[in-house]
């Protein structure tokens, strides 16, 4: 079986093949354009040259009702479930089986079980999915996949919010499909993951190929090497400076979603420290506490000497917390407004006179400063935010807050989604930031950027911080220990 | 003129466009109708036309606030009745002295506002919902005091009712009704509240995304809380001048479907229902457009006036239609630009 597509616009004549039955892990940075190489094959989005060939045959993918006609299936890293029905219900939406005209639920349960049986999944089919637990709804996707005879099984970051052992019962399902024939397309930041699971692995940088490992030859080491095209040490710079006092003190912190661990850490001037951990393990709601959203149960937060107790995130700005938000399109900007209603946001009543009308020549020098500063690549900053790239949204994002000047900045996930440009120019700016004494924590899921950028590390898992490592102690290994609690921790 | 129409539009995107597209369709019914039935241009005609539009655009004004924060206010019509009927009811069969009722005239509907505002935001309640109620509670509060029965001023109340019924005489052989004074004083304060202040500024940005507007630190809650306020506000205003104007208010029907006419003004103006754009000038053009409409079914098209809600509603549709394709065209463009 093979695929290949010469020449997708926004990718730039990338080659993936797969063969029957392989476990093909494709890699790359965020932004690589590995999520656009899915969408076109699962019909999400049309392509703009290139062909695809299944078995030699060359099809056209119009649409998701082609995809899976020809047998690719998708299983995104959200998962796409109507969580209000039944187990069995979502396996067949869409192609109810019918008897006389009305859905047929006996054919639906006998078929659904069958389907679970082969993904090992020992649940009522008119379980409700949203009853489930996240790893055994990743299992139910897998059993959709099954039932419209895929072929070839994209997953999309399957164990970003499994826990260990969903992750090993997930690998045996791989495993056993890959054995009767299914093709799978794995992309996971995960290279532990992928050295143990991959046939082969396909490394994308930029949309383009950045070149293939066979099996004996898949190393971290390699693969690294392959998805960032450059020496590490280099891409993060960081210059190690002595912290000054201490900013950010957070003593007996209960947040409500995890209200059972009392957190405590604290960040001193111009320190960055990076927060680990897997997806779920409450890191984005720390910062949603720290930063009054989801206002914290008890504890003290104090900033600078001053205790503060934020209850929105008005309350947090004024006593200096700023968030740079992990969802960028929903929270950190209003895409529909311009670069220069969303730079100045944050920072209107600060600068407003008498603090009710616009001062609309400091608002224009505050743009164009920020602008400046972070090289927001736009043609004017009466851009509409929308149409920028993603790494100048997120600039732009960030941007807001410089114009106020905070004195802890929380980032979530900082460079998400943003090409390797752009992330090194954020990279650059956390270090500017700190280096005026700002303390900076940043959640982050890719491990290489906490190593490259922390000057010490938080990790946390399932709302407790299981662990502080420095410079000293980081590295992949000792981060995933305390990630996943293991007792054997470094 | 153009700078001076910017300030009251602000620096929103196509919102000049759109105000020219509607500007563009106001004149060409205008003019459709003057060419059928030439008393169309009368002065009498002409000043009634300018007083309705100038009552229904106080209405417009109001609820382009809320529409603009994402929500929606569905008992402005309500509201109108229950001051319209009320300070008639309070005034002559009551017996209230006059100060006190016009100061329950317009106060009471800021609280109602205001109660709106609190159970859209701390109960979280959709708009939808909880001014549906209101639309259907306070015309039933209002038959129920006044036991359905008809008030009006009468002979009395001749000074007040200037306020609606006056004219502001003009050389040009056309008198400026005052209710037109009244709107062109609230549309410019509108417009610099709107455009020229930071509470302006955070109603957009929360309209176009709540999340990013609270996340930037705005107290959302209260902007909201603020945009019903100054919807029933203006109501409340409305229903007053509309009773003064026509003197005669029935429980049963007074202000009915009003709230849909400054919905339809508004949304015509610009206003989106998914928040976060809308002009003040474009809703008052709007407003004219409607009134327009209806006066052009009763002089042009005689037998066809009850047919009234018919071309309105085709009118609003095309234009909405209009407007989608032409902000598809915009994308398409942008998107084969962005191609190359």
């Amino acid at each position: 079986m093979g695929k290949s597509f010469p020449g997708v616009r926004a990718l730039k004549d990338v080659d993936l093949h797969i063969r029957k039955g392989e476990v093909l892990a494709l890699l790359g940075e965020n932004g690589a354009g590995k999520s656009t190489l899915m969408k076109i094959l699962s019909g999400v989005q049309p392509r703009d040259e290139g062909d695809i060939l299944i078995e030699g045959e060359n099809v056209a993918i119009r649409g998701v009702q082609d995809a899976l006609e020809h047998g690719i299936s998708l299983i995104h890293q959200e998962l796409n479930m109507a969580t209000n029905l039944s187990v069995g219900a979502n396996i067949f939406l869409g192609r109810e089986p019918k008897k006389r005209g009305l859905i047929d639920e006996t054919t639906i349960f006998t078929d659904s079980k069958a389907y679970l049986n082969r993904v090992g999944l020992d649940v009522d089919p008119q379980t409700v999915v949203g009853d489930l637990p996240i790893g055994r709804q990743q299992l139910v996707e897998i059993a959709k996949a099954l039932s419209v005879k895929a072929r070839i099984l994209i997953m999309d970051e399957p164990t970003s919010s499994l826990s260990q052992n969903e992750t090993n019962t997930l690998f045996q399902v791989i495993k056993d499909l890959s054995s009767r024939g299914v093709s799978i397309i794995y992309i996971s930041h995960r290279l532990g993951e992928v050295e143990e699971l991959a046939d082969r692995v396909t490394v994308l940088r930029d949309g383009e190929n950045a070149g293939d490992l066979l099996h004996s030859k898949i190393n971290h080491d390699a693969m690294v090497r392959l998805m960032v095209g450059r020496d590490i040490s280099q891409f993060y710079a960081r210059t190690i400076h002595e912290p000054g006092n201490g900013v950010l003190e957070v003593r007996n912190l209960r947040t409500p979603e995890h209200p059972e661990h009392e957190l405590n850490f604290s960040l001193k001037a111009g320190e960055i420290v990076g927060m680990a951990g897997l997806v779920g393990a409450g890191r984005t709601e720390l910062l949603g506490t720290l930063f009054g959203v989801t206002p914290a149960v008890n504890g003290e937060i104090t900033v600078c000497g001053e205790a503060t107790a934020p209850q929105s995130p008005e309350e947090a700005i004024k006593a200096g917390i700023a968030l740079v938000p992990e969802d960028r399109k929903q929270q950190g900007l209003i895409l529909e407004m311009t670069v220069r209603e969303n730079l100045g946001l944050a920072s209107l009543k600060q600068e407003s006179p008498k603090g009710l009308f616009l001062n609309d020549s400091r608002e224009g020098e505050i743009t164009q400063k920020i602008i400046q500063k972070m090289s927001v690549k736009t043609p004017s900053d009466r851009q509409v935010v929308q149409y920028l790239s993603g790494g100048n949204q997120q600039k732009v994002a960030l941007g807001k807050w410089l114009a106020m000047e905070p004195k802890v900045l929380l980032l979530d996930e900082p460079t998400r989604g943003i090409d390797v440009g752009a992330k090194q120019e954020i990279y650059g700016l956390m270090e500017d930031l700190a280096k005026r004494g700002i303390a900076i924590l940043f959640v982050s899921s890719e491990i290489e950027e906490v190593l490259g950028m922390s000057d010490r590390t938080l990790v946390m898992h399932e709302g407790r911080i299981t662990g502080e490592l420095s410079r000293d102690e980081l590295n992949e290994e000792s981060i995933m220990q305390l990630a996943t609690d293991n007792p054997n921790a470094a | 003129m153009i700078s001076f129409l910017s300030k009251l539009t602000g620096p929103q995107n196509d919102g000049m466009k759109r105000i020219l597209g509607i500007f563009v369709l106001l004149m060409m019914v205008y003019v459709v109708t003057a060419i059928i039935n030439p008393n169309f241009l009368g002065s009498y005609n002409q000043e009634n036309l300018i007083r309705r539009t100038s009552l229904f655009g106080i209405l417009g004004v109001g609820v382009a606030f809320v529409i603009i924060t994402r929500g929606i206010d569905l008992s402005l019509g309500s509201v109108v009745c229950l001051v319209g009927v009320g300070v008639p009811w309070l005034i002559i069969d009551q017996g209230w002295p006059v100060p006190v009722v016009i100061l329950i005239a317009l106060g009471l509907p800021a609280v109602i506002g205001f109660c709106h505002g609190l159970l859209i935001t701390k109960l979280k309640l959709q708009p939808f919902i909880v001014t549906l109620c209101g639309l259907l509670m306070y015309r039933g509060i209002t038959r129920g005091f006044t036991g359905d029965q008809t008030a009006g001023f009468g002979t009395e109340l001749k000074g007040l009712r200037w306020f609606a019924t006056g004219e502001i005489p003009l050389r040009i052989g056309l008198d400026i009704p005052v209710p037109a004074v009244i709107l062109m004083i609230i549309a410019i304060l509108a417009g610099i509240f709107l455009n020229r202040t930071i509470y302006g500024r955070y109603m957009l940005a929360l309209g176009n995304n709540e999340e990013a507007a609270k996340f930037s630190g705005i107290n959302t809650d209260r902007m909201i809380i603020l945009a019903y306020v100054i919807s029933s506000g203006l109501a409340g205003l409305a229903g007053l001048l509309f009773v003064l104007d026509v003197n005669l208010a029935q429980p049963v029907d007074f202000g009915n479907f009003y709230e849909l006419y400054a919905i339809a003004a508004a949304v015509l103006g610009g206003c989106s229902l998914r928040g976060g754009t809308g002009t003040i000038l474009g809703v008052i053009i709007g407003t004219a457009l409607l009134q327009v409409l209806r006066n052009m079914m009763n002089m042009a098209f005689l037998g066809f006036q009850r047919a009234e809600f018919a071309v309105i509603g085709a009118v609003i549709l095309s234009g909405v239609i209009a407007d989608e394709l032409a902000k598809r065209a915009v994308a398409r463009k942008r998107a084969a630009q962005k191609q190359k």
